[in-house]
């Protein structure tokens, strides 16, 4: 009886805390997934891109 | 209150282009969008009569022969043949300027838009200036119309071929001392003093950068020092008020030019604003600030004054964990939130006590407060609406998952491609497509605002008669619209200069009664 209740307690436990690294880990795969993007989209060579940025003048 | 976007622009195939005349190239490529869209002229001449650009707020007007060139924002700007020969010896580049149309032969420099709006080439930028609105959700909107309309000419570039690409980009500097603005208009009654204008702006434009500017990296007008900082803004400010815009620039900007009755009106324009893609700083923007002025007109506005205001400006801008303080002269230490908390309680009482219990006050005093609640718990916690805390917190994951710190050429070349205007391009488009950032408008509504006017100011006239007379519109200006009429003698010259007039509640039963221009023309002067 004692026993059976501290490893219900215990799946519980793990339970949440799988749940919580769950929620981490999707947080981290969309973190992951745009900041690929990000690697896709910018400038391929980034000195380059910056150092040509010129402007002229304005208000 | 109406916006205005200078954006840069760059033609990467072509380093050392003319700016300008990159500029007019993407004014006469929108040109030739709408002119393909409608099959009329886009073109209409800007009308220089009512600009007074040295006119002083403070009761003065500064000699033409001591200001600098580029005040001078009331005669056409011309390209010359050098400026034709500098686009890079390429004659290529100036076929979209001179396809057939009405004005051939001629690069067009302004146009008046559909929308009401003006889009011309202004020191050496595409600029677009939004149609007047009553209010900052309107001005919002027809803000990120502008962004759809410079989408539209960069778009139409890049569909003609052997025509080099052009991109545009909505930020405020290079980061190699160049600033371009991104400008506020306030209407107000002109009976109100200058002076209380300027004390009650003053602290808070110094802070208002906290929920609503757009990050920069790196320090100095020339990006010298290494280092995030709030604004893109602050560093190239030098004084507290003053009359010029390109250099020496002042926090309060005292250039009187109402484009409107004079003796009932100012129009406060504001320089100081970092230029957003979003929707929601864009809010925030101008409705704390038409808040303030509220309160300045009424009198409620809170009395604090800043020691030394161009060096808190910048203070605050370089501490991105918003814990600097600054000093009042009264002695005290306080950090931007805790200023912008006494502007945002002041308002709070003011709109209770006048009983502006509107949707639109009621909604931006809740986020302003929000807003300041987050950012003050956890900066991070606003990066869906405030601007530089979304591209700070994306800077800051890159640099994390990558090793790298933020001198490293690729955190600057995300800094400038935040603000690409392409959708495919641009980072904060790219967090945009996620859901990862708040808007109030969607791209339907966008493009609807890119050719229609608002409806409840002089804007919509204007705009209406140009879609619905293009060929009889031969000048348009914020205060008149000029019109020839076939057979007459004159140019008939309507005035505008209320800017609550001219509204649909007044004539869109008379332009939907599509009269041929003479009838028009006689009704509105009957």
């Amino acid at each position: 009886m004692t026993q059976e209740h501290h490893s219900g307690q215990r799946r519980e436990e793990t339970q949440a805390q799988e749940q919580e690294a769950t929620a981490a880990a999707g947080q981290d795969a969309g973190v992951d997934d745009l900041l690929d993007e990000i690697d896709g989209v910018l400038e391929q060579n980034a000195e380059e891109f910056v150092r040509g940025f010129i402007q002229k003048g304005g208000q | 209150m109406g916006l205005e976007t200078e954006y840069g622009v760059l033609a990467p195939s072509m380093p050392g282009a003319n700016a300008t005349m990159l500029s007019a190239q993407v004014i006469n490529a929108y040109a030739a969008t709408v002119r393909e869209a409608r099959g009329k002229i886009a073109g209409t001449r800007w009308d220089y009569a009512d600009e007074s650009p040295l006119n002083d707020a403070r009761g003065f007007t500064q000699p033409r022969a001591q200001a600098d060139p580029s005040q001078l924002t009331d005669v056409e700007p011309e390209l010359d043949a050098e400026q034709v020969a500098l686009a890079g010896g390429d004659v290529r580049i100036g076929d979209t300027l001179y396809e057939a149309g009405p004005y051939d032969h001629e690069v067009l420099m302004n146009m008046v838009l559909g929308n009401g709006a003006r889009l011309y080439v202004d020191h050496a930028h595409p600029e677009y200036s939004s149609p007047e609105t009553t209010n900052p959700f309107d001005a919002v909107l027809w803000d990120q119309a502008g962004d759809h309309v410079a989408l539209a000419a960069v778009r139409r570039i890049e569909s003609l071929a052997g025509v080099p690409d052009v991109h545009l980009y909505k930020n405020n500097t290079d980061n190699k001392s160049v600033s371009y603005g991104a400008h506020e208009n306030y209407l107000m009654p002109r009976s109100v003093p200058f002076d209380s204008i300027a004390a009650g702006l003053i602290p808070f434009f110094a802070t208002r950068q906290v929920i609503c500017a757009s990050g920069r990296v790196g320090r100095g007008m020339l990006g010298s020092y290494p280092g995030f900082q709030v604004s893109a803004r602050a560093d190239f400010f030098e004084a507290q008020i003053g009359l010029e815009t390109t250099i020496r620039r002042p926090i309060i900007n005292t250039r009187d030019e109402p484009h409107a009755h004079w003796e009932k009106y100012r129009r406060l324009h504001v320089i100081i604003g970092d230029a957003n893609l979003g929707q929601i700083s864009t809010l925030l923007r101008t409705g704390t600030t038409a808040l303030v002025l509220s309160m300045i007109e009424a009198g409620t506005a809170p009395e604090i004054e800043l020691r030394d205001p161009v060096a808190a400006l910048q203070a605050i801008s370089h501490d991105p964990t918003l814990t600097a303080k600054v000093e009042l002269v009264d002695g005290r230490r306080l950090t931007a939130l805790q200023i912008q908390w006494i502007y945002a309680e002041a308002a709070a009482r003011h709109s209770g006590a006048t009983d502006a219990t509107d949707e639109a006050t009621v909604e931006i005093q809740r986020r302003w407060e929000e807003t300041l609640h987050q950012l003050e718990t956890d900066v991070f916690s606003a990066a869906s609406t405030v601007d530089w805390v979304a591209k700070y917190k994306l800077m800051g994951s890159y640099a994390q998952r990558h090793g790298l710190d933020f001198t490293d050429p690729r955190i600057a070349a995300m800094d400038l491609q935040w603000a690409d205007i392409r959708p495919e391009k641009g980072l904060y488009h790219r967090l945009a497509a996620r859901g990862l950032v708040e808007t109030l408008y969607s791209p339907a509504q966008i493009a609807h605002a890119a050719t229609n006017p608002p409806e409840d100011t002089r804007a919509y006239f204007r705009g209406r008669v140009l879609s619905q007379y293009p060929e009889h519109v031969v000048a348009a200006s914020w205060d008149s619209v000029s019109f020839t009429v076939p057979g007459g003698r004159k140019l008939e010259r309507i005035a505008t200069l209320e800017p609550l007039r001219g509204t649909k509640a007044l004539v869109g039963e008379l332009l939907d009664q599509e009269l041929s221009i003479r009838e028009f023309i006689a009704t509105l002067r009957s």
